[in-house]
């Protein structure tokens, strides 16, 4: 099932009837610590032929000062956690007195890791987060107690993990064995849910660009994931977003690191596939 | 007649139709600026004051303050619970008499920056910040 | 000390003498308002970083009373003075007494 930009929800209608309306992205250019220029809008992936033309990070939705924290590493507050998540990389844990570095060295070495993930395991026979990869090393090689899936220790290892990949395309595999959990996810993203009854796509597809009370609605992309919010200063995961999503539709949420949520991840990652990597951005 | 949070933020809008937008300084900014001027006039030039007209949300709101005679910048913020936000001094390796730093605001609210100039005299900025209130979870 | 705080400070490495550099900081703080309320409803007690100065070779550049309307992490950016080579200081006082410093050299070049 899929529905037209034309064909406003309910919440649009709303938001239109009391003044608000269509902003465009913002015109501008993502420039990274002024040397890497990454890419924020370009044409849609082909499994999207019909639905999107183009896709947009979520920079180009916020306001020039959010925008502005996202240019330098020094003024991107979400620096401050990959820069903690480096000493940990660095740091023994568990039975095995190893580090993520005994086996992987520099943290460095992780580029290229982000924008492939949620990758297939053939080993396990799953579809596998980063989170479940760096719990997987910590159980199995490090010896070491795992951590909440969306716990302060988890989010800055994915943040340090995603601020090597930044300006590489976003490229999850879709095929293969991977295919049957991107459709569980395509369907979770297209069903409407909670007591307003609203899908995924109802706002990031059909209505981006409008106006969700104050705030400039996105395509939803997660490319810049975790993400330091202003709201909570803090890093955010992509499933705490999904969370907060469906908890705003007045729905029971699926948990963070459920099958339903890895799933969704995988199918909203390959709506991005072609943006660049950012994380950690800064998002409202 | 008990006053239920509801009623309180009823009475909390008839105040601001009675007062006018944008909300009128309190006791508390009232001394906070005495004690910085000791009351004395404020110039309308001298000071610049650069903040967003809307900020995204109002936990980070950056801002700078600049006066190139000032050897003190203090920043009010008059809608928070306590109107003071920082105060700037500046030595003698200062190069501009400027900084930027980012700043909590409860809401849509003016915030000034009061510079001490060196000859003793001070000078005022007013800008009124409108903070929005999102529509996914705050 | 409060838990995880760490500064981060960006200076050039080197600067014409007597020229004007940029200078940016942050530290990692919480900077406890005073105003907010836990789950049992009772007031989190106030903690922040209450000053923060510069200097350059025993000599001031900038000196800030922070209040709790500074953000969570506070950064300051502002523009000092370099008329020989030497060491810019950092310090920040936090309200449960630590005081946090850090420090970083610039040559004339």
């Amino acid at each position: 099932m899929t529905f037209t930009r034309k064909a406003l929800c309910g919440v649009a209608a709303l938001a239109m009837s009391t003044g608000a309306g269509f902003a465009e992205p913002v015109d501008d250019t993502l420039v990274l610590n002024e040397e890497q220029t990454l890419v924020t809008r370009t044409t849609a992936p082909a499994h999207l032929e019909g639905v999107l033309s183009e896709i947009i990070s979520g920079w180009h939705f916020r306001g020039t000062e959010t925008r502005a924290m996202q240019t330098d590493d020094f003024d991107n507050p979400g620096m401050i956690f990959v820069e903690q998540a480096e000493e940990v990389w660095n740091t023994a844990d568990g039975t095995e007195g190893k580090s993520c570095a005994s086996c992987h060295e520099g943290s460095e070495t992780m580029a290229g890791v982000r924008p492939v993930y949620p990758k297939w395991n053939e080993a396990a026979g799953e579809v596998r987060t980063l989170e479940m990869q760096i719990n997987d090393c910590r159980e199995n090689q490090m010896g070491a107690e795992p951590w909440k899936y969306t716990g302060g220790d988890m989010v800055n290892m994915t943040a340090l993990i995603s601020s090597v990949s930044r300006g590489m395309p976003v490229n999850v595999a879709i095929d293969g064995p991977a295919q049957s959990t991107w459709e569980k996810g395509k369907e979770l993203y297209y069903t409407r849910t909670g007591q307003l009854e609203l899908s995924c796509s109802n706002c990031h597809e059909d209505n981006y660009g409008n106006m969700i009370r104050a705030d400039h609605l996105s395509q939803g992309q997660i490319n810049g994931f975790p993400v330091y919010r202003l709201k909570n200063t803090r890093l955010n995961s992509a499933h705490d977003r999904f969370k907060g999503c469906i908890r705003d539709t007045r729905a029971e949420t699926y948990a963070p690191g459920s099958d339903a949520f890895v799933a969704l991840e995988l199918y909203v990652a390959s709506r991005g596939n072609g943006l660049s990597v950012e994380g950690p951005s800064v998002r409202n | 007649m008990d006053v239920t949070r509801r009623n309180a933020m009823f009475m909390g809008a008839g105040a601001l139709v009675a007062f006018g937008l944008p909300l009128r300084a309190t006791t508390a900014d009232i001394e906070a600026i005495t004690a910085f001027t000791g009351g004395a006039e404020m110039a309308d030039t001298g000071v610049t004051l650069t903040a967003p007209e809307i900020a995204e949300n109002g936990n980070t709101v950056p801002i700078e303050v600049s006066s190139p005679g000032a050897s003190e910048i203090m920043v009010l913020a008059l809608g928070n619970p306590t109107p003071s936000v920082a105060t700037f001094g500046f030595g003698a390796l200062a190069a501009s008499h400027a900084a930027s730093t980012r700043i909590r605001l409860a809401g849509t609210q003016d915030v000034v920056a009061i510079a001490k100039l060196e000859d003793g005299s001070f000078a005022k900025a007013t800008s009124t910040v409108k903070v929005t209130i999102g529509g996914c979870g705050g | 000390m409060a838990k995880g705080v760490k500064p981060r400070v960006k200076v050039p490495k080197t600067a014409a003498a007597g020229s004007a550099v940029t200078l940016k900081t942050l530290i990692s703080h919480k900077m406890e308002s005073g105003q907010r309320k836990d789950d049992d409803g009772n007031t989190i007690p106030r903690s922040i970083i209450n000053r923060f100065t510069c200097d350059f070779n025993g000599q001031n550049v900038v000196d800030v009373k922070l209040e709790p309307a500074i953000s969570t992490n506070p950064f300051f950016e502002f523009e000092a003075l370099v008329p020989e080579a030497g060491e810019f200081t950092f310090t920040w006082y936090d309200d449960d007494g630590s005081v946090y410093e850090t420090s970083k050299k610039i040559a004339i070049g």
